[in-house]
């Protein structure tokens, strides 16, 4: 592994780590619902300070079930992930293949 | 970050969304400029609204024992300028507020004022002004990304406090409120996008050096005052 892949999988493992941490160390224990979405968090505030809001508009579209939802959580990283790489396979293809040529045009002309 | 669907008060949902329009209209126009005169640039504008695909819709574990989602806004205004991430922004919301009941329509417009106005140009701030002291370009893309994030949550806690203030402590008791929920929960996940943005940015150093060169994110040899890339001293 270059010095460059090395760096790379130390920061990526530090990315891990502080995701993994509140897990392991159950840092969401002293809740009714650990580990819920903060934005819901915020909703139940709302009703807290303002017990009679309503909300005046709802989506226009809900997904029918949590797994559905996470479907298409998925798919939005899925989408994502796959520009990214579509990206930095492109990237490292051209400049494999300008080195290549490079190298070619500097090697015997003969050389097949 | 997402205010849901009508949990915004009339008025209040309509008052972030002139506010935000502006924004979005202009970083549409830079867009269409960006992707005119320089049609290169389309992939790497496509791989920055990508980063924000993923890590808007990564729901990560925080010490406070519920989970919130990065942004992915820094890296791009970092490249191409915060108007751009106005209008990436914008889309992924769009897409969450249709497609997942995430967020919501009527409050688009404060969502995208805290998404992708102010974390945008708020990281991009810090950027620059590390970058002017000779910062690391690292040191100074992680802070960029992670003020980017924060600032996200802190402008959404504002944005609920003022449009929910408490009856007995007011708009401040209600920003400690919703800073508790949103702005401290969010910061270990800062660090997290902070430390990918530079992942991303380091793939791109290696992959991609013209490219940065242009946008003046890797300055060229002869260093600031370089005088045979304009665009790079522009930026």
């Amino acid at each position: 592994m270059s010095r460059n892949a090395k760096i790379n999988a130390l920061l990526l493992l530090a990315v891990a780590a502080l995701a993994v941490l509140p897990l392991v160390l159950g840092l969401g224990d002293h809740k009714e619902e650990p580990f819920a979405g903060a934005d819901a968090e915020a909703e139940t505030a709302i009703t807290e300070i303002e017990p009679d809001y309503e909300p005046w508009f709802s989506p226009l579209y809900e997904p029918p079930s949590g797994e559905i939802e996470s479907a298409l959580f998925a798919l939005q990283a899925a989408i994502g992930a796959g520009v990214l790489a579509y990206y930095f396979g492109l990237r490292r293809g051209r400049r494999q293949g300008e080195e290549r040529t490079a190298a070619a045009l500097r090697g015997a002309p003969g050389e097949d | 970050m997402h205010i849901a669907e009508g949990f915004l008060p009339p008025a209040h949902a309509i008052a972030w969304g002139v506010a935000s329009a502006p924004f979005v209209v202009h970083g549409v126009r830079s867009l269409t400029r960006e992707v005119r005169e320089h049609p290169e640039s389309t992939l790497l504008l496509g791989a920055s609204g990508a980063f924000t695909f993923v890590l808007s819709a990564l729901k990560l574990p925080s010490v406070t024992g519920s989970c919130s989602h990065p942004t992915g806004t820094g890296l791009g205004a970092i490249l191409f300028r915060p108007p751009i991430m106005a209008v990436l922004g914008t889309i992924t919301l769009l897409f969450q507020a249709l497609l997942l009941a995430h967020g919501g329509l009527t409050t688009l417009g404060a969502n995208v004022f805290s998404m992708a106005i102010v974390g945008p140009w708020a990281g991009y701030a810090v950027y620059r002004l590390l970058r002017r002291y000779d910062v690391p370009l690292m040191v100074a893309v992680f802070f960029g990304a992670f003020v980017a994030d924060l600032s996200t949550y802190c402008v959404t806690s504002v944005q609920l406090a003022l449009a929910f203030p408490d009856p007995s402590s007011g708009f401040l008791g209600a920003l400690g409120k919703f800073g508790s929920i949103f702005a401290v929960t969010q910061i270990p996940l800062a660090v997290s996008e902070g430390l990918l943005t530079v992942i991303v940015m380091r793939l791109l150093v290696q992959s991609s050096k013209g490219e940065l060169a242009r946008l003046g994110v890797l300055l060229t040899k002869a260093g600031k005052s370089s005088t045979d890339e304009p665009e790079a001293v522009a930026r």
